[in-house]
Parts: structure tokens; C-alpha cells; sequence
């Protein structure tokens, strides 16, 4: 039996996405910028999926701005006010544990002459809105906050965030990675007061290499790839028409029955919770505060348990479990020679023997209780087996 | 400049006696096989003693050089301008034109090597010599003669056709492979056995190869980064058989049973044990590794003579002298240093003890090899039964 538990890194496309690209590259593979009639069949598409989006956030269809993926909507959303704004001043925010799309590229804008701020987390690795109240400075332009953390699931209060930023000074641009939250939780940036998020097509069943960065339409911003113009030159190159269908396709079919849906994670993640913490030296991060466990396992988002399995190595136990069909990930890609630390495990306080023995289990909407229940029984099987030989 | 043949120059294979045609005729269809990394319509042959690669048409010069680059035997690669014969007068005209594209600076010295192998030529080497000589210095009057020490050696080849040539790039020496039989190198993913497979195959020694993974302890991208070490060795030596064994119970069971401090020493007297019977079933000659004295722990001189006692076949260690900044070297030049940094965990680091002994004593190793007696037959049966294998091609 197979369990495909690395949702958070991509999802298996559904099937009406791919029948749906097939069909787009098949028949209308017009470049949507050429005037004749195959361009406008093929720019038709283009539309109908911002509208679709549009319609989903609420928001106008020409803030939808189209781009390959998650880490060029960051790049652009960042890069492009920071440059766009720098007049006003040279401060942004952000949190220690952001998506290494959002970090790096915060990195080289300190490069380029911004001073970065980098906002501290709870050990659920939840950012206190007085923590970001503090920070804020009159030269502040842009405060970038993940909605739902890749590695643990954590979710941030995004809309008090936003708020108490533009009581702080409505100029100042509030920017949300929403690659891990988009497809699994209602968002509404109007009325949530966020200018710019960014969206991943591959991590809700669409096509990899596609994205799409909602850009407020007051938001001044600079684009950072120069080209023929298209999108309003906000994003030059030939848009991907099949990939941003597909993705739109995706999109709606997330959202329909949203609701039912998410009720139907939190109980499978519920009770895999409930299950892992029977085993021996497990700890579950960033499970969130509350009573009881269905309480706390609903404070985080619907679709990624992060646990940390005392001495065993996650590497290990992901070949482990890999050979009983069940695909996780490590919760940080550490190898012998090269160890690469999660950020986001050291913020919430994972100890320091835990940070190489943690593992994520990510959840999609195809995912059953019978592929959980594999993956714990594989689980229960190989822990002690590989607990009983440890390296020294 | 457009040059439609190359020679090939080869030095040890000529002195081998009676059995120098056995070395060419390799060095040939070698040649032939590299040849077909390349788009280009190429004939080899052999003609009175030497090599020539002709090419008709477009090619890449490139290419071909960096091919032919790797066919061990090969000293050097010298690109030649063919020309027909129309008399002296048109030959020298040739040689002019070769000189002011070869050398556009034309303030060398020079010295002019004429060889009349077709002898109803009219002039002698010594006369083309000396005519050729003076053409060029009253045409360029930079130009001086050194006949001891020139700065271009330029030759002047009298055949069916004749044959301009100066520069020499250099080749990677040693034998045609399979000139000298066949060896198992024990390859990991490290930095080291790569290069110790090419020094063997650089002797004309074919390669196969075995690699230990112990899944879930490596990863199956370990594993694709040993074939991926392959393939390049391929370039040089030739097709390699990759057995791939499964050490994980072997490892598991020497941890349970012996002394941590000697798994390693253990482990890889296992290894080598394994390495040989493969070797012996696929009719190798002897074993391979990229051992160097001290590096590490395991590879002292005790270390290494407790793990060569298990071994009936010879050892070649072709590193041992070699510091690692050497070994490195050869590894960057041919292209397996990228490789082979990249972070993926080889089944020798796995369960590595924090102070392995250095000093092995071979007696108490054996008396602790003791406790495996009971699985240890069975274990070892099952990893021979359950290789897999892999054949690298050199033209992938």
C-alpha cells in the first residue's frame, strides 16, 4: 500500500486539471499576446482563470498577477515594493520562519540597502501580534508574514496582523506567502487588509511552474523581469496558458466544499495525532494551544503534523518508511557531511537532539484514513527497530 | 583553421614487441567507440605504423579533441591540414598559409621536420628541410631557425597525401583498455574510488565495479550518484558492470555481535570478501580501492593489512601515496569531484564510531568475527543473491 504524505511539497494534479491542459495544449497553444484569432482563443483562457481567482479571493480580476510559482511571487512581491517604495523608506518586516523564497530574498535586499527585521515566534511558532506592534518604525514600508508555516503548519493571525499594521500607517504594504494556506482556508484580502499574497498552482492539485502574486491595485511596484510587456508589465514573458488554466481548474475545485473538506482533515489529523502521541519519545510541533486535543490540533492548519522522533535519524526513518510505500519528509535535509538546520524548528525551540529527527506528514484533500493508518502502522513497526541501532 | 584529420601519437605501445598490433588494433576501436560522442562522419585507421582519424565534413573541433582526450593510450592529439600533392612550389604555398593562420604573431622560432615516407618523392627530407626553411624565412622575417629548442616544430609529412602539422595537445597516456585484463573496483561515492577506477583503467585495465548500499541507512539518491560516478569513469574505461550489493543486514549483524570500535575494520573486511567473489565470478583479476595510508582511520598501515588478509586476490591501491589534494586534482580533471561532494550519507558513515581503533590487532579481530559465525554465511549468501546490476555504457 502507498502513502503520499509530502503534500506540502506538491500534490498529485487532479484529473480534470490535466484533461483540461491537454485539451488547451492540444487546441488553442496561440500565444495570447498575438492578434489574430488562435491569440485571442488562447488569451480567453488567461481570463477566465483570473476571474476564476478573482472571484475566489474576492478581489479585481486584474490584480491577479500570473508567475512561475510561489518563490517568483515572493521574489516580485518583495523585491518589486521594496524598490517601488524605497523613497518612503528603507525598513521591512518579516518573521524568522519564513520560506526560504521570502528569507533569501530579504538577505539580498539588505544587500541592496534595506534593514530587515526579523520577527521572533512562540514555541508553536505563532507570531504575537505586540511582537510585530513593536517592531513597526516610521520608516517601515513592507511587512511580509506567511499565513500557514510549511514545516509545521503553524498558522499566523493574519487579518489582526494586518490591521494593526495599518493603524500603525495605512502606506505601509502588508505582504502574505499563502502558498501552504491557499486551497485550505477562506482568504479575503480586501477585507483582511493584506495589499499583496502569493500563491503556488502545484501545491493545490494544479500544474508545477505556475503562480500567481494578487497585487492590491494601489500597491506601487516595480516589476523584476523586463520583457515584452505583458501583464500590464508588471511580468513580462508569454504567460503559461495552459499551466495558469490548470490552475485555476485546481483552484475551484479546492474551494468547493471548503468546509466539509477541512472538517474532514482535522478529524484524519486529529486522530493520526492522537495515535503518534501513543508511541514512545514522540513529540508533536507546534501543536497549538487549547484544552483538549481536537482544540489544539485546530489551531494549526488542517494539513501538516511536524513530529519529532527521539533519537532516530529523519533521514532514516523517511528510507525507512519509503520502503513501506509511505512518502514523507524530513523536517530538516541534514546529511552527514552538510547540516542544513531548519530555521523554522530551531524558532519554535525543537531541542537540539530533536532538530535531525523530525519528520512532516503533509495531508492533501485526497488523503484517507486507511494511507494514515498505513503510515502508522509503518511507523510503530520500523521505530524500534531502528532505535535499536543508533549511532554513538 | 579547418583541419579534416588528426594523429594520433602513442609511445608505450610501440615498443611492445610482437604483440604491438593487439595494443593498436584496441587503441583503434577505442578511438572509434569515443568517436560516436560526436556528430561527424570520422574514419579511423591505421596506415605504416600510426593512427589518423580523418573527418569529412562539419565537425566539432572541440568535441572531437575532448573524445579523443579520453582514450587512454593516447600521448597525443596532433590536428593535421591535408593537402594533395600539386609540387613544390604549391606545397610551399600551404606551409605559408598554415603558419600565418596557426600563428598570427609570426616571430617564432622554428625548425621544419620533413618525412618522405613515400620515397618516389622527388626531393629528400633533407632538402624539403632546408627549401622549406628558407621559404619561410624570406617570408617572414621574424622568423628565426632553432634547431635545437624551436618554439614550433613544424612538420611536413610526405604520403599518399601530405600531412601539415605543429601542435601536439596533450592525451591521457597509458594503455588501451582491455590490453591488460579486468579488475572489480569497490566504489563508494566519495571522491576517491572514482580515481582510483581511472588510474587502474588507465593501465588498460577494464573495470567492473561494486558498490554497498544499505537502504533505509543511504538514500536511493546515493545510490544514483554512484551510477552517476560511473558513467563518468565510462567516459575513459570503457563499459563498467555495476554490482550493486545490499549491506544493510550484513552491517546490522557485525553491530550487534562485535566491538563498535572495530565495525568499520569488520564492515569493510566484509566488503572486500564480497568484492572478491564478485570478482572471482565475473573473472577479474584483482581488486581495486581508493585506499591512501592514514587517511582515515581505516586505512592505516594495520588497518589495511587486517582488512587485505581476508583477500586471496592481489589489492591494487593506486592512491596510496597520493595526498588528498592530489587525489582531488585528478578527480577535478576528470570531472567526478562535483560528484562526488554531493551530501548523501554512503553506508561507511552510517553507524561510524566516535574513536574507531586505528591500530587493529588482527587476532582479536578475528577472535571477535567469531560471534558472527551463526547468520554470518547465510547473511553473506543472501547479499551475493540479491545484487542487483546495472551496466553503464560509455556512450550515454
Amino acid at each position: 500500500m502507498q502513502a503520499y504524505l509530502d503534500n506540502s511539497a506538491t500534490t498529485r494534479p487532479f484529473d480534470d486539471v490535466r484533461e483540461l491542459m491537454r485539451t488547451i495544449e492540444d487546441k488553442t497553444y496561440g500565444n495570447p499576446s498575438s492578434m489574430h484569432a488562435m491569440g485571442v482563443l488562447a488569451e480567453n483562457h488567461v481570463k477566465e482563470a483570473s476571474e476564476t481567482l478573482a472571484g475566489i479571493l474576492k478581489v479585481k480580476e486584474k490584480e491577479i498577477c500570473f508567475t512561475s510559482g510561489g518563490t517568483e511571487s515572493d521574489n516580485l512581491a518583495l523585491t518589486g515594493c521594496a524598490r517601488a517604495n524605497s523613497r518612503a523608506g528603507k525598513h521591512l518586516i518579516t518573521t524568522r520562519i519564513e520560506h526560504p523564497a521570502v528569507l533569501q530574498t530579504m538577505k539580498h535586499l539588505e544587500e541592496e540597502g534595506f534593514e530587515v527585521t526579523y520577527l521572533d515566534v512562540d514555541g508553536n511558532g505563532v507570531l504575537h501580534p505586540e511582537t510585530l506592534e513593536k517592531a513597526l518604525r516610521s520608516d517601515t514600508i513592507l511587512v511580509s508574514v506567511m499565513h500557514v508555516n510549511n514545516e509545521i503548519g503553524s498558522v499566523q493571525p493574519i487579518e489582526e496582523l494586518a490591521r494593526l499594521t495599518k493603524a500603525y500607517a495605512p502606506s505601509i504594504l502588508f505582504h502574505t506567502d499563502a502558498v501552504q494556506s491557499f486551497g485550505k482556508f477562506r482568504i479575503l484580502p480586501k477585507r483582511m487588509g493584506i495589499d499583496l499574497l502569493s500563491v503556488s498552482g502545484h501545491k493545490i492539485h494544479g500544474p508545477k511552474g505556475i503562480g500567481f502574486l494578487y497585487v492590491d491595485e494601489h500597491v506601487k511596484i516595480t516589476p523584476i523581469l523586463y520583457g515584452g510587456g505583458q501583464q500590464k508589465g508588471l511580468r513580462s514573458g508569454t504567460e503559461n496558458v495552459a499551466a495558469i488554466a490548470g490552475m485555476a481548474k485546481a483552484a475551484e475545485l479546492e474551494y468547493e466544499d471548503l468546509q466539509s473538506k477541512t472538517e474532514n482533515l482535522y478529524a484524519l489529523k486529529e486522530d493520526f495525532i492522537r495515535k503518534l502521541l501513543t508511541l514512545e519519545a514522540v513529540t508533536v510541533n507546534g501543536l497549538g494551544e487549547g484544552s483538549g486535543l481536537p482544540e489544539r490540533v485546530r489551531a494549526s492548519a488542517p494539513h501538516i503534523v511536524s513530529a519529532s522522533f527521539d533519537k532516530v535519524r529523519s533521514e532514516v526513518l523517511l528510507h525507512a518508511l519509503e520502503e513501506q510505500g509511505v512518502y514523507v519528509s524530513a523536517g530538516s535535509a541534514c546529511a552527514s557531511n552538510k547540516p542544513a538546520v531548519s530555521e523554522t524548528l530551531k524558532a519554535i525551540g525543537v531541542k537540539k537532539d530533536l532538530l535531525d529527527s523530525t519528520i512532516r506528514f503533509s495531508f492533501s484533500t485526497d488523503t484517507t484514513k486507511e494511507e494514515l493508518d498505513h503510515a502508522f502502522e509503518s511507523l510503530s513497526r520500523i521505530l524500534p527497530m531502528l532505535r535499536k541501532y543508533t549511532r554513538h | 583553421m579547418h583541419y579534416s584529420s588528426f594523429l594520433i601519437k602513442y609511445t608505450e605501445i610501440a615498443i611492445k614487441g610482437k604483440n604491438r598490433y593487439l595494443f593498436e588494433d584496441a587503441l583503434v576501436s577505442r578511438i572509434r567507440q569515443v568517436l560516436k560522442r560526436v556528430d561527424g562522419d570520422f574514419a579511423v585507421t591505421k596506415n605504416q605504423g600510426r593512427i589518423y582519424v580523418d573527418v569529412e565534413g562539419d565537425y566539432d573541433f572541440d568535441e572531437t579533441v575532448a573524445a579523443l582526450q579520453c582514450v587512454f593510450g593516447i600521448t597525443g592529439i596532433c590536428p593535421v591540414v591535408k593537402t594533395e600533392d600539386e609540387g613544390f612550389e604549391k606545397l610551399a604555398k600551404d606551409v605559408i598559409r598554415y603558419l600565418e593562420e596557426a600563428y598570427p604573431s609570426l616571430d617564432q622560432t622554428f625548425k621544419v621536420n620533413a618525412r618522405r615516407a613515400r620515397k618516389n618523392y622527388p626531393m629528400n627530407s633533407m632538402e624539403l628541410n632546408m627549401e622549406l626553411g628558407g621559404v619561410i624565412l624570406d617570408r617572414f622575417e621574424n622568423m628565426k631557425v632553432d634547431v635545437h629548442h624551436p618554439q614550433i616544430m613544424l612538420t611536413v609529412e610526405i604520403r599518399e597525401h601530405i600531412f601539415i602539422y605543429s601542435h601536439v595537445i596533450p592525451g591521457p597516456g597509458g594503455m588501451p583498455v582491455g590490453t591488460n585484463g579486468k579488475a572489480m573496483l569497490l566504489l563508494s561515492g566519495g571522491i576517491d574510488s572514482p580515481v582510483a577506477g581511472y588510474m587502474i583503467s588507465k593501465r588498460g585495465v577494464k573495470l567492473d565495479a561494486v558498490y554497498f548500499h544499505a537502504p533505509p541507512y543511504t538514500s536511493e539518491r546515493a545510490k544514483q550518484k554512484v551510477v552517476d560516478l560511473a558513467k563518468q569513469i565510462a567516459k575513459y574505461a570503457g563499459t563498467i558492470y555495476l554490482h550493486v550489493v545490499n549491506f544493510t543486514d550484513i552491517q546490522l549483524y557485525i553491530y550487534e555481535k562485535c566491538p563498535h570500535d572495530e565495525l568499520t575494520i569488520i564492515m569493510r573486511r566484509y566488503m572486500m570478501r564480497i568484492a572478491e567473489h564478485i570478482a572471482k565470478e565475473t573473472e577479474c583479476l584483482g581488486l581495486v580501492t581508493g585506499e591512501s595510508i592514514g587517511q582515515v582511520a581505516s586505512q592505516t598501515m594495520q588497518s589495511l593489512a587486517s582488512t587485505d588478509e581476508v583477500c586471496t586476490m592481489p589489492v591494487y591501491r593506486p592512491l596510496i601515496g597520493f595526498d588528498k589534494q592530489e587525489i582531488v586534482a585528478v578527480s577535478e580533471k576528470i570531472d567526478t569531484y562535483e560528484t562526488s561532494i554531493l551530501p548523501f550519507e554512503d553506508c561507511c558513515t552510517i553507524f561510524v564510531a566516535k574513536h574507531p581503533v586505528t591500530k587493529p590487532n588482527l587476532k582479536v579481530i578475528k577472535r571477535h568475527e567469531k560471534h558472527l559465525e551463526e547468520q554470518i554465511d547465510e547473511l553473506f549468501a543472501k547479499a551475493i543473491e540479491t545484487k542487483e546490476l546495472i551496466i553503464i555504457k560509455d556512450c550515454e
